[in-house]
């Protein structure tokens, strides 16, 4: 390892080995990914299913060949990587404390630092599932780590909290090896991952799905006994005398996923309250200077596709401020209006190049059934519209704004800018 | 007759609903946003498909497991009978990316293939 890159990577998953091709490729000399794990590809690794790739590559990959392509890719450009390493502290100055059990305590400097640390599943001390506090509750991603690459099968009968995708991908796995998946309960009236997931992993393999539910209680001794569930009505308070009692010997969580920023807000990055992840411009620029992220540490998403993009796109920047590139402040910020949960990016700078192409990813904050139009508002006026054929929390929505054309419609020379979804 | 389907070809899903004549022949398809999803109803009716995505246990590599899936769907009936015949495989390491796992199964003309590469190690 060297004493200085021009850009570190902190992450090799798909946001992380993305960012260093394209840093690579836009001219950076020393790149690094530092990565905790012992092989580079993240949390891909473990997702074997199909359905990934379906916008990069128009194929339907599963996530360890996905990752392949960005792998095999990182390796020819010669991005150094190191493994088995954890990052423990980044300064604003872009100084990078890590260690390992072989060269210890480490120490270096970046001219240009991408964060892409991921995100992390939120357990049962964060849904507070009163009862008992037996062996036997999992977060998804765990399930999914013992099965498909530890090789453990760890239940026999399992319950699934959370109608998320690793959720149902799971239920149709521990089924495929011959467990007994007897249903998957959701808190709120809506399924909250893909429908295509419903479809092909509870619709074709009979397993129930039951919304407006809840866990009341977890009991057993040494291992889950059994959970008794609680529906739910509009307000997500439970109704007396819906409780059931379901025998298992396994509950799984899929109740969601926060982006992982505790280096992020040692570096002074400002993050946004409603993703949890850093401010980010349409460049992958934080608050802080020559300090950029991407992927699922900035706002949770629903494609990998997309995390590569990001990731892309926050390659080439780091790369530009590695070289002493001028740093364009935002001229624009984006705030959720009514309608939207999340927005990403928060802010723009408008000057990306003469294409000047912006991706705003955002999430609604409910379910519009119908047609809806996602707007851009500057005051009151509409300065860019989109149509979907609906809008749900559950599904991601992605607009590729040409930001010039955009630009040319605001009037008023207002710095803050809504999005909004309405119906048509 | 009207049925009602949700495309699982790309994460959009889209909700489609299909008009059928007294014979199951197609006569009327709406809510699809694109041609995968007519492809998608029309193999829904007659041959339904799902690609098989599960891992064989791999001696002598780095890891215990390797993931492997069916290069093209095969018939969705016979996805649990798919994963009975994979599950008890054995591979020895080194594996390749896109390395032929078990050949034609179920006599469906479709290859299991792995997903990755596993290198030797110990464990």
């Amino acid at each position: 390892m060297k004493k200085i890159y021009d850009v570190v990577v902190i992450g090799a998953g798909p946001a992380g080995l993305s960012a260093a091709i394209e840093a690579k490729k836009s001219g950076a000399g020393d790149v690094l990914i530092i990565e905790r794990n012992n092989e580079p590809g993240g949390i891909l690794l473990q997702c074997i299913h199909n359905g990934f790739g379906s916008v990069i590559f128009k194929k339907d990959l599963p996530g360890p060949a996905y990752a392949w392509n960005f792998i095999e890719q990182a390796r020819s450009l010669n991005v150094e990587m190191v493994f088995d390493t954890m990052v423990v502290d980044i300064t604003g100055g872009r100084k990078i404390y890590a260690s390992n059990s072989v060269e210890g305590f480490i120490e270096l400097d970046a001219k240009a630092i991408v964060l892409a640390m991921g995100c992390r599943e939120r357990t049962r001390a964060q849904i507070m599932a009163p009862g008992d506090r037996p062996a036997g509750v999992f977060t998804a991603g765990m399930v999914q780590r013992l099965v498909n690459i530890e090789g453990y099968m760890p239940g026999k009968n399992f319950v699934i909290l959370g109608s998320g995708d690793i959720g149902m991908i799971m239920a149709r796995r521990l089924t495929l090896e011959g467990a007994k998946v007897i249903k998957i309960i959701e808190l709120l009236p809506y399924l909250t991952g893909l429908r295509r997931n419903y479809v092909q992993c509870l619709q074709d393999f009979g397993i129930p799905l039951e919304l407006s539910t809840t866990i009341k209680r977890i009991t057993g001794k040494k291992r889950v006994e059994a959970v008794e569930t609680v529906g739910v009505d509009e307000t997500l308070t439970p109704i007396a005398g819906t409780e059931r009692v379901i025998a298992c010997d396994s509950l799984i969580l899929s109740v969601g996923l926060v982006p992982e920023n505790e280096l992020s807000r040692k570096a002074g990055v400002v993050l946004d309250p409603l993703t949890l992840g850093p401010v980010v411009d349409e460049t992958m620029a934080t608050n802080v200077p020559g300090i950029f992220a991407a992927g699922n540490v900035v706002t949770i998403y629903d494609l990998v596709d997309y995390v590569s993009m990001a990731g892309a796109t926050a390659g080439i920047s780091a790369a530009k401020f590695a070289a002493g590139a001028p740093v364009s402040p935002p001229a624009f910020t984006l705030t959720p209006g009514d309608g939207v949960r999340t927005v990403m990016p928060q802010k723009i700078t408008g000057l990306s190049g003469p294409d000047a192409s912006v991706l705003v990813e955002l999430r609604a904050s409910r379910e519009f059934a119908g047609r809806v139009s996602v707007n851009i508002l500057e005051d009151e006026n509409i300065v860019y519209s989109h149509v979907e054929k609906y809008a749900r929390p559950a599904e991601m929505i992605t607009l590729k704004i040409n930001w010039n054309e955009t630009a040319k419609k605001l009037s008023n020379n207002k710095s803050g800018l809504k999005v909004n979804i309405a119906k048509i | 007759m009207e049925k009602k389907f949700i495309c699982i070809r790309c994460p959009q899903g889209c909700e489609i609903t299909t008009t059928l004549d007294g014979l199951g022949a197609i006569t009327d398809i709406t809510g699809n946003s694109c041609k995968l999803g007519i492809d998608y109803v029309k193999s829904e009716l007659s041959d339904p498909r799902r690609t098989i995505t599960t891992t064989v246990a791999v001696t002598g590599g780095e890891l215990p497991l390797c993931p492997v899936w069916s290069e093209k769907p095969i018939p969705k009936d016979r996805v649990m009978e798919a994963a009975a015949v994979i599950r008890p495989i054995t591979v020895a390491a080194p594996v390749d990316i896109n390395q032929v796992i078990c050949e034609n199964i179920l006599g469906t003309g479709i290859n299991i293939i792995s997903s990755r590469a596993i290198t030797k190690g110990g464990q």
